[in-house]
């Protein structure tokens, strides 16, 4: 069983944003307008987040691409009522948005604050011409349910089912994230950290190798490159 | 059995709200019912365009509601629990004050538990909590201590209150209330085996809610410190939580007793020496809370792990700085004199303290909740902020009306004062209590007879 995992090196990354937009168009999140933008409802699943350390003059500033987390040991999944998110036996943290009553309670759990909320119906809300753009591998949520990066899953299905049509086994280079695919400066890779041999597994054994909050024993599978 | 007539009754004044009807129960009920309709229409409009109408945001996904769920729910708290703790600890002024208290926990318990599904995002699948729960959710926890402790605090309040029920139903004309009245005295005559039942009933009942009264509050803290998010993850939140809880109820009833006293004219029954003694218990529980408070900011200060500590700056220096030190004086600094002090623990004394004390303790479900939620562990994120919506407003009022309505109403059909435990108070009290003081006092001597059965009827 592979265990789907992503590595980001944060020395190769030129914030550009790519991924963000990719991962928008690939997984229809909704575009929101102003106003709510404002109240700070927009949705991002791969978010660029800013840290800068120092004061002028020597300030250094780094930006990290920010998906899920994917942790082996999710603190939201523990406090879903409804089994709406959940571990699944690839790795992946699954979101059910059939089934989600909304309470937020994982928004809350989670340390990375990965999920969102669809505060209305925002792709109700959206232009026609936006909508009809919409990806049709990807479910429009509705409005009151949680959602957030799942690695781009029914990528992962669309490949496995091609590899059923084609009689053979499934290659870890038929799935790939978009965020992944996009990114212009090669910063990110994907694959299956359970085989030795993937590149993932090997960066993850980098010496340059971390994970965010990793002393909260999350265990994410994302993890991020960086010379110390 | 024949009609009699309640005016010439020693309990008439506890009598009288329920066969006369003023002018100033129309007028409460108009005011209370129009806040109500403000609140349902809110809610309404939240139903139909989406929880967007709130002020809530990324990150602080939960507001209002949540903090009034907690609220609510330690307003609860108190009634059932006094009246079980005074009942097992045979308090002989418990009497006139045992019913007011549990119609408070009633009341609002479900209102506490209604915010949870005023907050969700989908109410219309509230089936998956049954087709899909998961236990490990401490939601569904919350979910079942509330429901417990909602069905045994009804229990509770009915068991004692049948005695009532019949005398009100051999008093009534006839209509409806007759009917309600008839059903529910369950043939009650006041023969001595139904005593001994009844007798035997509300100790058991007084046992059991204390437990099921202490895991209410608890699992409602463990919604949040069961969590790895900084200030909630926190093991002292259990008893801290119960601690407010009973801090805030006592505060509540105390609040109730004194409009009560003043609207229904209950002089008589509740009097100064209720409000003190009542007072003392809140003096113990400002302390307490003061202690807690205490405990759980000094421990984060001084762990100083840095996600936490900016969550404790926003509480002490930050944007929620007012809010904090607000809580402070109004939980604390202002009830601990008047409290401590028999001059100023007067009925006026007691209510001012208590409204101090219900306004602090909302504002410490405030600052508990939303300051952790703004501040997230990862610090990259811009620092959230939260201002409640005029739709979550009207949803507060309307709560806060509704349980003012529904007291009134229950006033209107049932004693407030429960008429069977002061007539029995009035009647044994004196010599259950010189048995009891023979009993334990060296060199008094036992009375010289009816010592055993007056021994029995002070189980209750």
């Amino acid at each position: 069983m592979p265990r789907w995992g992503m590595v980001i090196d944060l020395d190769k990354c030129t914030a550009c944003q790519a991924c963000v937009v990719a991962c928008q168009e690939e997984n229809n999140v909704p575009f929101i307008e102003e106003g709510e933008f404002r109240r700070r409802r927009d949705i991002s699943w791969m978010k660029i987040v800013r840290e800068t350390e120092g004061h002028f003059p020597s300030v250094k500033m780094r930006f990290i691409p920010r998906p899920c987390m994917q942790c082996d040991n999710p603190p939201c999944t523990r406090v879903c009522p409804v089994h709406a998110t959940y571990l699944n036996p690839e790795g992946i943290v699954a979101q059910v948005y059939a089934r989600c009553i909304g309470c937020r309670f994982c928004v809350a759990g989670c340390p990375y604050t990965v999920k969102y909320f669809n505060w209305f119906d925002y792709h109700a809300r959206m232009p026609e011409g936006l909508r009809r753009a919409a990806n049709p591998d990807v479910s429009i949520r509705p409005r009151g349910v949680v959602e957030k990066c799942v690695f781009c899953h029914h990528r992962l299905i669309k490949a496995r089912d091609k590899a059923a049509v084609e009689n053979r086994e499934l290659r870890s280079e038929d799935y790939v994230p978009a965020c992944v695919e996009i990114c212009p400066a090669r910063a990110m890779y994907f694959g299956d950290l359970n085989d030795p041999e993937s590149t993932v597994a090997n960066l993850a054994e980098s010496p340059r190798a971390f994970r965010l909050l990793e002393e909260l024993g999350t265990k994410p599978k994302v993890i991020y490159l960086e010379e110390q | 059995m024949a009609k009699i007539d309640w005016r010439t009754e020693d309990d008439a004044v506890l009598l009288a709200p329920i066969f006369e009807t003023g002018k100033g129960f129309y007028i409460t009920v108009a005011v209370l019912g129009a806040f109500v309709i403000w609140g349902i229409v809110s809610y309404l409009i939240q139903y139909t365009s989406g929880l967007g109408v709130t002020g809530m945001n990324f990150p602080v996904s939960w507001g209002f509601y949540i903090v009034n769920f907690v609220f609510f729910i330690g307003i609860s708290h108190a009634g059932t629990l006094i009246s079980a703790i005074l009942r097992l600890s045979q308090a002989e002024w418990r009497r006139p004050i045992t019913r007011v208290a549990e119609v408070i926990t009633v009341m609002v318990l479900g209102i506490g538990g209604m915010n949870i599904l005023i907050d969700l995002g989908r109410p219309d699948r509230i089936p998956n909590l049954f087709f899909h729960g998961r236990y490990q959710s401490p939601l569904l926890w919350d979910a079942t201590s509330i429901t417990a402790y909602l069905t045994a605090s009804t229990v509770y309040l009915f068991i004692p209150m049948i005695p009532d029920i019949a005398l009100l139903r051999d008093r009534c004309a006839g209509g409806w209330r007759k009917a309600l009245y008839q059903v529910l005295a369950l043939g009650w005559e006041g023969t001595e085996a139904q005593y001994r039942v009844l007798n035997r009933a509300i100790a058991m009942m007084a046992v059991l809610v204390v437990p099921v009264a202490v895991s209410v509050h608890t699992v409602v803290s463990f919604v949040f410190s069961m969590t790895v998010q900084p200030m909630w993850h926190s093991t002292i939140f259990g008893p801290y939580f119960v601690v407010g809880a009973i801090f805030s109820g006592t505060a509540m009833l105390l609040l109730v007793m004194a409009i009560l006293r003043k609207a229904m004219h209950l002089e008589d029954y509740l009097q100064p020496i209720h409000f003190s003694y009542l007072g003392l218990l809140m003096l113990v529980m400002v302390l307490l809370w003061g202690y807690f408070t205490f405990a759980e900011y000094l421990t984060t200060y001084y762990g100083n792990e840095p996600d936490e500590m900016r969550v404790f700056y926003a509480k002490f220096g930050g944007k929620y700085a007012p809010y904090f030190w607000a809580m402070v004086v109004l939980n604390f600094l202002i009830p601990l004199p008047i409290l401590a002090f028999n001059r100023t623990r007067t009925i006026a004394g007691t209510v001012i303290a208590s409204i101090a004390i219900v306004i602090g303790m909302w504002l410490e479900r405030f600052i508990i909740i939303i300051p952790t939620l703004a501040n997230p562990r990862l610090h990259q994120y811009p620092q959230g902020s939260y201002l409640p919506s005029i739709i979550e407003v009207g949803i507060m009022v309307g709560c806060i009306a509704l349980f003012a309505l529904l007291y009134v109403l229950f006033s209107k059909l049932f004693p407030v004062v429960s008429i069977e435990e002061v007539r029995e108070g009035r009647e044994k009290t004196v010599e259950i209590v010189e048995e009891r003081l023979r009993r334990y006092t060296p060199g008094l001597g036992r009375l010289p007879s009816g010592g055993a059965s007056s021994l029995a009827g002070e189980k209750r």
